[in-house]
């Protein structure tokens, strides 16, 4: 550096400099605008009186609770509860309405079908799809097959009191019996093929003739001599295109086999009356209900 | 550079104005002008136009809560937002036409700012009196008289401001019912709140900022020099005709000096505090009253008027060897306005074709792709579409729903055994539809089957259609 570089350049009626000079090139020490200093000083204040009346001071176990008492979780239970107070008519109507007169009312039908939407995305969807299309042992809700009976109230008695459950002592309840006990492999082999014949799949007629007689002596009295199920036992339609497991040979022999035990969980004590009334009616009007 | 130690200002403080009274064309117009704006501005809410029991009869109402927009005999639907875009790209390109043809004349007759200032200078000339009165009240120290008179002028504006923001929200719902209920107290607190922030910035705007928001706030005078040119008939003084200036006395050689005699009659008027002398600048608005003030002080002294006056740049040199200006259409008909011209018209005409060939009915289909489709226990592959109909026929409609394919598909409806569905009159309409093929066709195996829904209004002409997919099982 040389001597040059500590000569000043300012001339007469310039500002201040601060101070400090890189090769000559110094820095003018204008002051603040009033207007930048003024709220500045304003941001210190408010800042102050913020952290005041709002949670701010972080402390061992939780924040200093600001003297407004605000709180963004009391926040979100303000919402809430606003919105189920004003939910609270149409609710209180719809845990007493009829359930068969439910979509006769519009304004009663629109608030089930979106409520209805909203528990089952919460509550329904993780087995069975949040589009309702179920999945390898979880009913597909959207087509014309029910197990356990597709109107209305068939639909809001399974949801309330669930299927073979432990808890709820008005859970639906059968149990198939795993014939890999009782019968031997040939007859389960003929047997299964029997079933892919009266469900119009391809299997050998052969087979499918001596499977029908075995059919007949162990699994007609549950799934019925034509092999078209019964809603009673919650016993599936053997005959038609929708195969809750799987209709292939491999999996028929399994599940002759080994038996199958879908259960679905009791809804009564986890949802209010208005809810299982709301799920109900939006599954009844996915495209399958009766 | 002053010789103090305080360093120079970097804050231009603004130079008080008082414009003083003029009269002349110019003037007359701008009155006549203001009263045209303000009377649409404040009356257009109030005009009624019968729609029918369903509809709203405000003639123009922007009715968000239930999103329409109503103007005269067209209705807006929000599908429809593309009339007020190009409303407004219309707007923008007719502001750049006439500021290519006539300047900045858009600024100087018909912006609110202008409107609304001009307005508020009025009041203050009927208050406190003509620019040699204002600007002697502005000098003098704090009195009884100078309070009197500048609440009594503050009071004014206010209440020309809070019927300006009271007006603004009329256009937003039904104005004889939101009156009522301003004035009861029972009007929604969104509605106060506009009043009083469109109150505020009338306010301050035309009180007390005026020319600042034009000079500081406003971007559209940077933009418009790039629509401007030498041919573009703008305001300017006649500096060969003008100068030498000089107070025309005897003994000072009057012959030797120029028309402009310094009276600084068109600097004395000027809203925007600029002396038009100086040539074009950033300020001017084309207001057009130095011209009127120029013009009555040539007929005093009998000179010819047009010393200020309109003129195109291009026409400088011809003017300036005396020979006559050209013609005010050989400038205003070049490229540039007609290209501007062009695509006016251009949009303008296709937002009218638009207009009366949209039909009143109008779907749309949202397949349903969770899942893509659904096996039925016969087989039959299912697909489901939500159908939105709009119904703006004016009355309640029964639609019935259709559908053609190459292949064989069926249609039924949720909730209904039938194919005909109500639709409320003004209203848009959800309905689910199923589409099925039977079991082993061939749109039952293929992976997608083309189709077209149709909606046609039973009894009437109208119908619509959307094309969409149908998704079988596919090849695996």
């Amino acid at each position: 550096m040389s001597d040059k570089s500590k000569q000043s350049n300012r001339q007469k009626g310039d500002p201040e400099t601060t101070g400090h000079s890189w090769d000559g090139i110094e820095e003018f020490n204008n002051p603040l605008p009033r207007w930048w200093l003024w709220t500045f000083y304003a941001c210190i204040i408010w800042g102050v009186l913020y952290t005041i009346a709002y949670p701010a001071w972080p402390l061992l176990k939780e924040a200093t609770p600001g003297i407004l008492g605000f709180s963004t979780r009391g926040e979100v239970a303000a919402d809430i509860a606003a919105v189920e107070a004003a939910n609270a008519d149409i609710e209180a109507r719809l845990a007493a309405a009829d359930l068969t007169a439910i979509s006769d009312d519009p304004a009663l039908s629109s608030y089930a079908t979106n409520a209805g939407a909203a528990v089952f995305r919460t509550w329904c969807a993780q087995c069975h799809g949040s589009g309702a299309a179920g999945a390898k042992g979880y009913p597909n809700l959207l087509d014309d097959d029910w197990l356990w009976g597709g109107s209305i109230e068939d639909i809001h008695t399974t949801i309330s009191h669930g299927i073979r459950n432990e808890t709820d002592l008005d859970a639906r309840w059968s149990q198939m019996p795993a014939f890999g006990e009782i019968l031997a492999p040939e007859e389960i082999t003929s047997v299964v093929q029997y079933v892919r014949s009266i469900s119009g799949q391809d299997h050998d007629a052969g087979l499918a003739g001596q499977g029908q007689q075995v059919f007949m002596d162990n699994c007609a009295a549950c799934h019925g001599d034509d092999g078209t199920g019964d809603r009673f036992q919650g016993a599936p339609n053997l005959t038609d295109a929708i195969w809750l497991y799987g209709g292939d040979v491999e999996t028929l022999t399994a599940t002759v086999t080994n038996a199958r035990f879908g259960v679905m969980p009791s809804w009564a004590d986890r949802l209010s009356a208005a809810e299982i009334a709301a799920v109900a009616s939006y599954v009844h009007q996915l495209g399958g209900g009766e | 550079m002053s010789s103090s130690d305080q360093p120079e200002r970097l804050y231009a403080a603004r130079e008080p104005i008082f414009p003083r009274r003029v009269s002349g064309n110019f003037r007359t117009l701008k009155w006549w002008l203001m009263a045209l704006t303000l009377g649409i501005y404040y009356l257009t809410p109030w005009i009624r136009w019968d729609r029918g029991p369903s509809l709203p009869d405000q003639a123009v109402l922007l009715d968000l809560g239930n999103r329409r927009f109503f103007f005269f005999m067209i209705e807006i639907w929000p599908h429809e937002f593309y009339f007020v875009a190009g409303l407004l790209i219309m707007a923008g390109l007719g502001l750049f036409l006439f500021t290519s043809a006539l300047g900045r004349v858009w600024c100087g007759y018909a912006c609110p700012q202008t409107v609304w200032t001009d307005l508020f200078i009025l009041v203050e000339r009927w208050i406190e009196g003509d620019r040699n009165n204002r600007l002697r009240l502005h000098r003098a120290p704090w009195s009884l008289k100078k309070a009197r008179l500048r609440l009594t002028k503050w009071t004014t504006w206010l209440l020309i401001a809070v019927a300006t923001g009271g007006a603004w929200v009329f256009y937003f719902t039904d104005a004889p019912t939101l009156a009522r209920d301003l004035v009861t107290f029972n009007a929604h607190p969104v509605a106060y709140t506009t009043i009083f922030v469109l109150t505020m910035t009338t306010f301050v705007f035309g009180g007390f900022m005026r020319e600042q928001v034009c000079v500081y706030m406003c971007p559209w005078p940077r933009i418009q020099a790039a629509m401007m040119d030498e041919d573009t008939i703008t305001i300017g003084y006649r500096e060969w005709r003008g100068e030498p200036r000089g107070k025309h006395r005897k003994a000072d050689g009057a012959e030797a000096l120029g028309d402009c005699i310094d009276c600084m009659a068109c600097a004395n008027v000027c809203p925007m505090g600029i002396d038009i002398r100086n040539g074009q600048q950033l300020e001017c608005i084309t207001c057009g009253l130095c011209i009127d003030a120029c013009d009555e002080m040539m007929d005093k002294i009998g000179k010819p008027r047009g010393l200020v006056g309109y003129m195109a740049l291009s026409d400088e040199g011809r003017e300036r060897a005396g020979q006559p200006p050209k013609s005010v259409w050989s400038h205003i008909f070049r490229i540039r306005t007609l290209v501007y011209t062009t695509l006016w018209a251009g949009v303008g005409i296709g937002l009218v074709v638009a207009l009366f060939l949209r039909s009143e009915i109008d779907i749309t289909v949202s397949p349903i792709r969770n899942p893509q489709f659904v096996t039925l226990s016969d087989g039959t592959i299912r697909n489901t579409y939500d159908l939105r109909i709009r119904n703006k026929t004016g009355g309640d409609q029964d639609f019935h729903i259709s559908l053609t394919s190459d292949e064989i598909l069926r249609i039924s409806l949720e909730g209904t055994d039938q194919l005909v569905v109500n639709v409320p009159a003004d209203e848009t309409y959800l309905q689910r539809v199923y589409v099925s093929a039977r079991p082993g066709s061939e749109a039952a195996e293929a992976e997608r089957v083309d189709f077209r829904f149709w909606v046609e209004a039973i009894g009437g002409t109208e119908r619509a259609w959307k094309d969409t997919v149908f998704h079988g099982k596919g090849e695996d």
